[in-house]
């Protein structure tokens, strides 16, 4: 209880009786002796407690609230001259709402002066109830932007609705056929995914909610209509209200909100039904925004499958492995591009190529799209480098293309456990072999780049590779990565090269995988261009096949 | 979820297979790799022991003796290289895993720059012979691409890797990134520090020492990140506003150079030094200022501490005396004179080196990592 002396009336007049100049106050006035008979009123006290007129009890004709405290006064407070403890009590005569200050008389009576606070009361209610609400709001809203996943959006909604707003809520994702998705949580707070086939037009308000049309107000909702399937699990007690509204979406509803009472609680005010639907509409913007981006993810993915680089593996004896960093940290395509293409038999030529088109990004990545089906569609003659070059060259120059590539290529084989390799450079750093004993050669190959002039040439070298040696092609991403202990070194091939000297007898993972670690590590924090590597490696040891994780492992020789 | 039963780790003895797989994998033998481990399987009749108990402790053993000079460059990469390989083939044996797994999503990630994947590896086999659904994102994972796959997935957690302490920024980074998506982040290896304490001071939501500890918390469930999931790495870690990091981070270039000038004049065997020698102490110079920087982020001297002494020590395994490492961290804390965290730190590894190094007998550079 509050001892609150800003608000203490002061003492009252010496007399009690009518006449003293409380008796006209505009607040109600009433005094009582110690024993807790009345011993006057004013006007506004009499109007406020009818029978209490000098004579009656205090207990009979002014609420307990007030007899009980003017009770405890009275035995804990003696004597005259003092001015009163000033203990405030509050509380409720008929439909309003008082504070009641006492204070004490020269006479020993109590005089006890009443304070409408009905409508701040009232206020102050409404402040807080608006106060938790602008809370909630703010607080779900953080957290349905937080994801971007619809399940996860129906969760969070699910969850805060059921949470704040009622006792069980029920998402509706937009029906397909009859087949509909929903997420339950319950009282519990557990949320449930469920797929039913039902009618979404079993309850009332739903089918039109999910249409877009305007929500029907709960009261028009019969608790008994709700159909089984739209209460959660958890939920055994009868339902008591209902509120059904839409989630609002891009154009079309992102889905519909239940909310369910059980019968026990009180069912859902006007008042109510219009913040659920402020919820509602937030969490109908976040569901929407995740399911666009959903949707924009999956077409990316599926136009970016054709440009990703592809995964290499083993064949036929003979080890690839390739290793791509995209120069965004947000891109994962870009310039650069590797493909191995496998002969049809061990006794035929497969073909590497690992190339580079001029630029960063999505632009130049589609141009790395049109290369690799242009060599692809080329592959019958892929064992003329030289005409397959210059047919690649023609369809460049004839495209809307601007932009030029440069590339390496190499016809593979494994014979007799040598690997011999044709390599063609068309305006690309040669490829490095890194033999047995840890030596490094350049592979002498050079040629023009394409698309840039009508008439291309190069020339093809021939090379072998012992058990344990690598053939590594790679882009000037790597040897032109810029960083280092001083910040401002290129990579350079001198460094390539020492860092190959290290990797004879790996295996063509654990190169292209060294190779790249090093000239990341090499970067640091700065940027960098795209960087792919790719190694061809005469296998050492009997290796693993089929370990594309794809079949089933086995050994082979 | 509860686990399957599972025979107790020391049922079969694994300690033989472990020296022969150690053999196997030293001198590059894939085939008799997986010999071993596919025996073991078939011994133990548990893949998740041929995992955790075979594999992992001899992959543990490949990284102590690269570190201790013991192995070469290639022969480390060829034995993790093994092991990756080794491990799909136990993935595909059959009946070893529910071909269509039913349990909760999980995401495991090595943070971006980290490319010890093996760890992570190890985990996302374990969680998937557990019935987990699993997305393992591998080595570097870049963090814009990795919170893009959560929006996509919205798995229920997300178990992040990092075994070398200087990408604990990065992995912050990471893991408030995650956690701002809804998702609840895992910490696991040994940049996170003894007994987990970066992972704890970065907010990460779990830690666990190892794949099966992971495996636990994971099943056990970590919360969804509440309101508070959505801050920033600065509330997390206040000290960070003096700066002090910031700058040591962004100027690590010029640190370098400035104390590679400053030592060529003190430090006389400096001047005779090689082209490559000179390389080799620039790099050693970097990794010190990215410790310096790291060590100021988490506000731990210890993490700066353990990594000089662990210099001092590979120096002196590699034949190469630790005596300029003393004068350089001088020089850098005359440079940073005014920034007291940073002083401190260096003044604290300083003593912990004084304390340490034998007195010296020829000079020569170094090359820690």
């Amino acid at each position: 209880m509050l001892v609150d002396t800003s608000q203490q009336p002061p003492t009252g007049p010496r007399g009690a009786g009518t006449g003293a100049t409380w008796g006209f106050a505009p607040y109600p006035v009433v005094v009582a002796d110690p024993s807790g008979g009345v011993v006057g009123t004013n006007d506004a006290a009499t109007a406020l407690f009818p029978g209490a007129t000098a004579g009656a009890w205090l207990q009979d004709v002014v609420p307990a609230w007030i007899a009980d405290a003017h009770a405890r006064l009275r035995s804990t407070v003696p004597g005259p001259r003092n001015p009163g403890s000033g203990v405030l009590v509050h509380g409720p005569v008929g439909d309003r709402t008082f504070e009641a200050h006492p204070t004490r008389t020269d006479d020993g009576d109590v005089m006890w002066w009443l304070v409408d606070d009905t409508d701040r009361r009232l206020a102050e209610d409404a402040l807080k109830a608006e106060r938790e609400r602008a809370a909630f709001l703010a607080g779900a809203s953080s957290a349905l932007l937080s994801s971007l996943n619809v399940e996860r959006c129906m969760e969070v909604t699910a969850g805060l609705a059921a949470e704040h707003l009622a006792d069980a809520a029920v998402i509706v994702a937009p029906p397909r056929g009859r087949k509909v998705q929903l997420t339950f949580c319950g009282p519990d707070g557990v949320v449930v995914h469920r797929t039913v086939h039902d009618d979404v037009r079993q309850l009332p308000g739903l089918g039109e909610a999910l249409r877009g049309f305007p929500p029907v107000p709960s009261r028009w909702i019969d608790p008994a209509a709700v159909p089984g399937w739209a209460v959660p699990e958890g939920f055994t007690e009868p339902v008591g209200s209902a509120v059904v509204t839409p989630l609002p979406g891009h154009g079309v509803p992102a889905g519909a909100l239940i909310l369910l009472r059980s019968s026990g609680h009180a069912a859902f005010t006007e008042s109510e039904e219009i913040f659920a639907r402020l919820f509602a509409s937030r969490a109908g913007a976040a569901v929407s925004a995740a399911r666009m981006y959903a949707e924009q993810a999956s077409i990316t993915t599926t136009l970016m499958r054709e440009l990703l680089p592809p995964r290499l593996h083993a064949v036929h004896g003979v080890e690839f492995a390739g290793r791509y960093r995209p120069a965004g940290r947000t891109e994962r395509v870009g310039g650069d591009f590797y493909d191995v293409h496998p002969a049809a038999d061990e006794e035929q030529e497969s073909l590497v190529v690992l190339g580079d088109v001029c630029g960063k990004g999505l632009e130049a990545a589609v141009l790395t799209g049109k290369i690799r089906n242009t060599v692809q569609a080329l592959l019958p003659l892929a064992d003329d480098h030289q005409r397959l070059l210059g047919l690649l060259n023609g369809a460049l120059m004839n495209s809307h293309h601007t932009r030029f590539a440069t590339l390496a290529m190499a016809s593979v084989v494994r014979r007799a456990g040598i690997v011999r390799l044709r390599v063609t450079s068309a305006g690309h750093p040669p490829p490095l072999i890194v033999r047995a004993d840890g030596e490094v050669e350049q592979v002498r190959t050079r040629g023009t780049l394409i698309g840039a002039f009508w008439d291309v040439s190069s020339t093809t070298v021939r090379v072998e590779l012992a058990p344990g040696e690598t053939c590594l092609f790679f882009t000037d991403g790597i040897t032109e990565a810029r960083g280092g202990p001083l910040g401002d070194e290129f990579f350079g091939v001198q460094r390539l090269e020492t860092a190959l000297s290290q990797c004879a007898g790996m295996p063509a993972e654990a190169v292209v995988e060294h190779v790249q670690m090093l000239a990341a590590q090499w970067v640091g924090r700065g940027g960098h261009d795209d960087m792919a590597t790719v190694a061809v490696t005469a296998p050492h040891h009997a290796h693993l096949s089929a370990v594309n994780g794809h079949t089933r492992g086995r050994y082979t020789g | 979820m509860t686990p399957p039963p599972r025979p107790h780790p020391d049922a079969v003895p694994l300690g033989p297979a472990r020296e022969h797989l150690w053999s196997a994998v030293r001198q590059g033998d894939e085939r008799r790799a997986a010999a071993v481990v596919l025996d073991a399987l078939e011994s133990s009749g548990d893949a998740e022991t041929v995992l955790l108990d075979l594999i992992a402790p001899v992959q543990e053993r490949v990284g102590t003796e690269w570190a201790a000079n013991r192995l070469t460059v290639a022969q480390e990469h060829t034995a993790t290289a093994i092991h990756e390989r080794v491990m799909a083939v136990l993935a595909h044996q059959p009946g070893l895993r529910d071909e269509t797994p039913s349990g909760p999503r999980v995401t495991v990630a090595c943070v971006d720059g980290e490319w010890h994947a093996l760890p992570a590896r190890l985990l996302a086999e374990v969680l998937r012979l557990r019935g987990w659904r699993v997305d393992f994102l591998g080595a570097h994972v870049p963090t814009p691409h990795l919170i893009a796959h959560l929006h996509q997935t919205g798995p229920r957690a997300v178990a992040l890797s990092s075994s070398i302490p200087t990408h604990l920024p990065t992995a912050h980074t990471a893991i408030t990134a995650c956690q701002a998506a809804g998702v609840p982040v895992i910490a696991g290896g040994a940049a996170f520090g003894p007994g987990g304490r970066y992972a704890r001071s970065l907010g990460a939501d779990g830690w666990a020492p190892d794949a099966r500890g992971a495996a636990a918390v994971l099943e056990r469930g970590l919360d969804r990140p509440g309101p508070r999931g959505v801050h920033q790495t600065v509330d997390d870690l206040p000290h960070l506003a003096d700066q002090e990091y910031t700058i040591v981070a962004e100027t690590t270039h010029q640190l370098v150079k400035q104390t590679l000038a400053d030592l060529e004049d003190r430090f006389e065997p400096l001047r005779g030094y090689t082209e490559r020698q000179r390389r080799h102490t620039a790099e050693d110079l970097a990794h010190i200022v990215e410790y310096l920087a790291t060590s100021l982020y988490v506000a731990d001297e210890e993490l700066f501490t353990r990594f000089i002494l662990w210099t001092a020590d590979i120096l002196t395994a590699r034949r190469v005396p630790a005596r300029s490492l003393d004068p350089a961290l001088d020089l850098l804390a005359l440079q940073l004179k005014d920034f007291p965290r940073a002083c401190r730190t260096l003044a604290h590894a300083r003593e912990a080196l004084g304390d340490r190094t034998p007195l010296p007998k020829t000079p020569g550079p170094g090359k820690p990592a």
